[in-house]
């Protein structure tokens, strides 16, 4: 065992209260950024989860729509435009809007909120089942929906729902019968349920003018590449094909999403406050520390401890209880999560939970590091001095 | 509680023999200089004397007189503005940084006034941690740092942590960790001045016996008189200068009769 861990960790044993408690503030500190890292992570999935899972590569929207899809309205003969465009795959439309399904009386809540996506089956934008079949034909009442649909009632394939939607000024109401399912589809923190164009166009809420429509109108067309390395060459040309759009690859389209942009900078502030809060936390915890220890790391350096080992036992000691802070905060994390209804966003995404605990570890040697300098720079003389 | 009892006479013998053996520490014209606000001044002042093997040697003085600058010269915390120190014949003055380190854990052992021991390590722990900086702790090293705490009375105390004792002990514990790693000079700064005094008389007394015992170079630092009876020499400092040298016994017992400065 080097001398430096040797000295890092007697001093934690000796002093296990003092320690855990700067421990448990970490284990707080990491279950707050864990749970913020997890909350952002959930409702820009809400958000954006249909979107990012598009099997396309490039989005079209309406001139001018500034990439929000419920700004864009593009045409039938946009879409077939599109579609004839050398280099496309296949293009596929996407209309979007909001409804609610009836849910049984008995039923904690009346009616449970969704985002009503119009789309063609087996086209881009077509979500991937996960189990039943696709629409029978394009006026066919049945509808595909997203797992969380499931989770919060107790329909199955098979049964039929009931979608209340505002026409004009009267709530009309529509039965579909439930023919697949689909997971991880949610938009605009809703989920989903998908429908044909034309049962869209016929359920979707209208206002009085809009009453008389039979054409659904398409927010966005999903254009899948044939060659999916050619994005920014296939965007020049669809430019330059057709006539009144705009093209956006999909990172573009989430990031104008109404609202994500400045949710998820919300949310990744908060974050970034918690981790410079934890860092003056265990900044100040260790400054003072050293500042007790100045007589013993004298003493230290007076017997013959070099600098390198007394900074290292500094920085071990820094870094062991910050490990086992995080560590009891990932445990804590872990349990409260266990504990959430599937309606509270929190989505504990690897990568993100990943970043955050790397974070996390950073802080506490970030925060030690004027204490570790401070510790190095103690002369050897006041062991004397100070006697 | 055991202490090890030494008879003046015996530190005649002592002296005697010392007389013999090898130089292990010698000062040659030391000068320190220090800038203040009114100007240059001499903390210590063409200092020069030598300290042999198996020596006890007091370095005693009035507040303020450098013997505390000195010491810290003799450690290698300080550097001297000219001058040679040297021990087992390596001039500090030559050394850099990285090197006086070395020298201070190899050489040099230690015992201060207070503070002394690592709070968090047992006493035994606190007199491994010489050996453990010079990569030296074995079987052989732990066995014979519990044999010496024993030696000094703290067989039952070895797994004690300093807060745990008193500062009589405490002190003992230092004197073990001075000279576990066998070191060519021991050098102890007022080691005496936050005990009582039939503390102080037994660890002093306790601290020449081993010096003598280990044939090791011992200087102490030290404003009460009284501990003088237990060394070979007095070094009196005044104003920064050596302006004394007691060397007979009649002369030591004398002037530690005369109690505190």
């Amino acid at each position: 065992m080097s001398l430096a861990f040797y000295l890092a960790f007697k001093e934690i044993w000796r002093n296990k209260g003092r320690f855990l408690l700067v421990s448990l503030v970490i284990a707080l500190i990491t279950l707050l950024v864990l749970f913020i890292a997890a909350l952002g992570e959930g409702l820009g999935t809400n958000n954006r989860e249909y979107i990012s899972k598009l099997d396309g590569q490039l989005v079209v929207f309406l001139e001018k729509s500034d990439y929000i899809i419920s700004a864009s309205r593009l045409r039938q003969s946009t879409l077939r435009a599109v579609r004839r465009v050398e280099g496309v795959e296949d293009a596929g439309p996407i209309s979007t809007s909001s409804t609610a399904i009836l849910l049984p009386p008995g039923s904690k809540n009346e009616v449970l909120k969704v985002s009503l996506l119009g789309v063609e089956a087996g086209r881009p934008g077509f979500p991937q089942l996960t189990a039943g079949r696709t629409f029978l034909s394009a006026t066919a009442r049945e509808v595909i929906v997203d797992q969380r649909v499931l989770d919060r009632t107790d329909i199955q394939i098979g049964d039929t729902i009931t979608v209340r939607s505002t026409q004009g000024v009267e709530d009309e109401f529509y039965d579909l019968k439930v023919v697949g399912t689909t997971s991880g589809q949610a938009y605009f923190f809703q989920p989903s349920i998908f429908v044909t164009p034309s049962v869209w166009e016929k359920i979707r809420p209208k206002s009085d003018a809009e009453l008389g429509n039979t054409v659904a109108a398409i927010n966005i067309i999903v254009v899948r590449l044939k060659d999916s390395t050619q994005i920014e060459q296939m965007k020049e040309k669809l430019l330059s094909s057709v006539k009144n759009i705009e093209v956006a690859d999909i990172q573009t389209t989430i990031n104008n999403i109404p609202g994500y942009s400045a949710q998820q900078g919300t949310v990744q502030t908060q974050g970034g406050f918690t981790l410079l809060i934890g860092i003056l936390v265990i900044g100040g915890f260790f400054q003072i520390q050293v500042l007790q220890k100045v007589p013993q790391i004298g003493v230290l350096k007076a017997i013959g401890a070099s600098n390198p080992v007394v900074g290292a036992a500094a920085v071990i000691q820094i870094s062991l209880v910050t490990a086992f802070g995080v560590a009891i905060g990932g445990l804590l994390t872990y349990l409260f999560s266990l504990g959430f209804p599937p309606t509270v966003p929190l989505f504990f995404n690897g990568a993100a939970s990943a970043l955050a605990l790397v974070a996390l570890l950073l802080i506490g040697p970030l925060g030690g590091l004027v204490s570790v300098i401070y510790a190095v720079r103690i002369e050897p003389l006041k062991a004397l001095r100070l006697s | 509680m055991s202490v090890i009892v030494t008879h003046p006479i015996q530190n005649i013998i002592a002296e005697k023999q010392s007389e013999a053996k090898p130089i292990a520490l010698e000062v040659r014209n030391v000068v320190k200089t220090f800038l203040t606000d009114t100007g240059p001044i001499n903390a210590v002042d063409d200092v020069s004397f030598s300290v042999r093997q198996g020596e006890f040697v007091a370095l005693v003085g009035p507040s303020g007189s450098g013997k505390t600058t000195m010491l810290s010269i003799l450690a290698a915390l300080l550097t001297p503005t000219s001058g040679q120190v040297l021990i087992d014949g390596q001039d500090l003055a030559r050394m850099n940084e990285r090197e006086r380190v070395r020298l201070r854990r190899e050489k040099i052992g230690f015992t201060f006034q207070s503070n002394n021991l690592i709070p968090f390590l047992n006493a035994l722990e606190n007199v491994e941690l010489m050996l453990r900086l010079n990569n030296r702790l074995d079987k052989a090293g732990r066995i014979r740092s519990a044999e010496l705490l024993a030696r000094l009375g703290l067989g039952e105390r070895l797994y004690n942590l300093p807060s745990q004792m008193s500062g009589g002990q405490q002190q003992r514990v230092a004197i073990a960790r001075a000279l576990i790693h066998s070191p060519t000079v021991v050098l102890a700064d007022e080691p005496t001045a936050s005990l009582d005094t039939e503390r102080a008389f037994q660890v002093v007394q306790t601290f020449a016996a081993l010096i003598h015992e280990n044939d090791r170079a011992g200087i102490m630092v030290t404003h009460d008189l009284r501990m003088c009876q237990y060394v070979d020499r007095v070094l009196q400092m005044r104003d920064g200068k050596l302006v004394r040298i007691y060397e007979t016994r009649a002369e030591i017992l004398a002037l530690a009769q005369g109690g505190e400065h």
